[in-house]
């Protein structure tokens, strides 16, 4: 997966978990449950339907690495 | 015959718009079926029906908004008319039947003086409906087309007890609208006259620019009558969640994605269950009493990305497997946010939780939604320097509030009520 591709994932995923999340508005380093306010459901959704899109089983503790955009991109590059 | 009203979706609520109606008269019903769609200032919701039966007449149209209790449709229960109205609907062509009447509307149109002969029934297979007779039997004008509820009326009927009541709160029955049967004046009419203020107009169908404004009007209306009405305790404490935070990762280490758990869920049943022992904590107050109530609905504060909050019930919590929570949690917070949420989730949440700290606080202390008694809240999940059999070291911990209502019970109550929560949340495998 490119960075690109990564980037557009995360962008679709999050459109369905919070239609109203910007994610323009998320700055570099920014973490996404506080950059759009997002709970612990929220977040298991995005992360389910990040799993949904890939096929990746993403172990719980691999969450922290998910927690902002540059992360993710990283997180979805690196593992295929 | 039964009347179907427009529900109270909640305490804030005070009229209702029809959005769609999903059934047609004729259409027979199940109690607990969905049969129509309301918009409130709040939110969407399916509304269930309680009767079962056959959709006689619906007396709301579709984008009319009417007061609580307002009659939406008559309904004809099984056990009474539509025994008799069950004949095969008559053949697409050729000469109709006669009409079908049951006893009951025969005696009803004797009484009015309606010659049934001259009435095409509205009902099941051409029936002649009691709604029917009702129709023919008033005064001839644009009345007629007017459903009953909007007809004047020298003085309604009314049950003995709302008589008592609208004595005690100096309410004048005959300017009421009655939801009981027959259009009878019942407590709840009484008790909902004295709440909705003359000043207060029911609100305009709600358009979805206006909704925003209008639900934090709902929601400011609603938490200055529980400021006014109820005299709030608080309380807090620090509970150590070392054990279900383990619990919770040794259980999803083994679960697929999909099947994970978070620990609102943990908190959600701990809460639920505290309550069997000290069930002064869910109920309602009504009429200046407290009534307990068996069932465990708690609503869930769902904060709305627009806007607002929302706190719909999860019903039976303390009966569900973390499981069937944790799906049931998920439907729920998705369908307040995007969707549609039901009338039974809205109407009968008996004790609130709030989460609000998920998204950054530490503490909450929240307020109680009427006329519920108490509201358990949670901050955020973190770390702490905590000391422990000697030991300092760094624990996971929440903090937990309690309000609660000083006229059902006290802080000693609460503070045991909190010291429950925490001693189930310590034996996670066990909720």
């Amino acid at each position: 997966m490119t960075n690109d591709e990564a980037r557009q994932l995360i962008r679709s995923v999050l459109h369905q978990v919070a239609p109203e999340a910007d994610l323009d508005e998320v700055g570099a380093g920014e973490t996404l449950q506080e950059a759009l306010d997002l709970d612990s459901m929220d977040f298991l959704n995005f992360v389910v339907g990040l799993h949904e899109a890939t096929g990746l089983e993403i172990p719980e503790r691999d969450y922290p690495q998910l927690s902002t955009v540059e992360g993710c991109v990283t997180y979805l590059t690196s593992a295929g | 015959m039964g009347d179907f009203t427009m529900p109270s979706l909640g305490a804030d609520m005070e009229a209702g718009t029809i959005a769609q109606w999903l059934v047609k008269p004729g259409d027979e019903v199940h109690r607990g079926g969905i049969v129509a769609v309301v918009e409130t200032e709040k939110s969407t919701m399916e509304v269930e029906i309680f009767e079962s039966g056959v959709i006689d007449e619906l007396l709301v149209h579709e984008g009319e908004s009417v007061p609580v209790g307002t009659v939406l449709a008559h309904v004809t229960t099984r056990t009474a008319e539509a025994v008799t109205a069950a004949p095969p609907p008559p053949p697409p062509s050729g000469p109709l039947p006669p009409p079908v009447v049951s006893p009951v509307v025969r005696r009803l149109a004797e009484r009015s003086g309606v010659d049934l002969a001259v009435l095409s029934g509205s009902g099941l297979g051409g029936t002649v409906t009691r709604a029917d007779v009702e129709r023919a039997a008033q005064p001839t004008g644009d009345e007629g087309a007017r459903p009953e509820w909007a007809l004047g009326r020298a003085g309604p009927r009314s049950s003995p007890l709302a008589r008592r009541l609208a004595a005690e709160l100096g309410v004048d029955l005959s300017a009421l609208r009655g939801s009981g049967p027959h259009g009878s004046v019942v407590e709840r009419d009484v008790r909902l006259a004295v709440e909705v203020r003359p000043d207060e107009t029911p609100p305009a169908p709600v358009a979805p620019e206006d909704r925003q404004a209008a639900m934090r009007r709902a929601i400011g209306a609603l938490m200055a009558r529980s400021k006014r009405e109820i005299p709030h305790y608080y309380l807090s404490t620090t509970i150590d969640l070392t054990a279900p935070a383990a619990w919770l990762e040794q259980t999803n280490l083994e679960r697929p994605i999909t099947g994970r758990l978070i620990m609102s869920v943990l908190l959600l049943k701990a809460t639920a269950l505290a309550v069997k022992a000290v069930p002064e904590m869910n109920g309602f107050m009504g009429g200046g009493t407290f009534a307990s109530s068996e069932a465990v609905h708690v609503g869930v504060a769902v904060s709305l990305r627009t806007g607002g909050v929302i706190a719909p019930a999860i019903h039976n919590v303390d009966q569900l497997t973390l499981d069937e929570l944790m799906t049931g949690l998920k439907d729920l917070v998705g369908r307040a946010r995007t969707g549609v949420l039901r009338t039974s989730e809205m109407s009968d949440p008996t004790i609130t939780v709030t989460n609000l700290g998920e998204l950054g606080v530490e503490t909450v202390f929240g307020v109680i939604y009427p006329p519920q008694v108490a509201l358990v809240g949670f901050g955020r999940v973190t770390e702490r320097a905590w000391a422990r059999d000697g030991m300092l070291g760094v624990h996971p911990c929440v903090t937990a509030t309690l309000s609660a209502d000083h006229r059902v019970s006290d802080g000693h109550r609460g503070g045991r009520f909190l010291a429950e929560i925490d001693r189930l949340l310590q034996e996670p495998g066990k909720l």
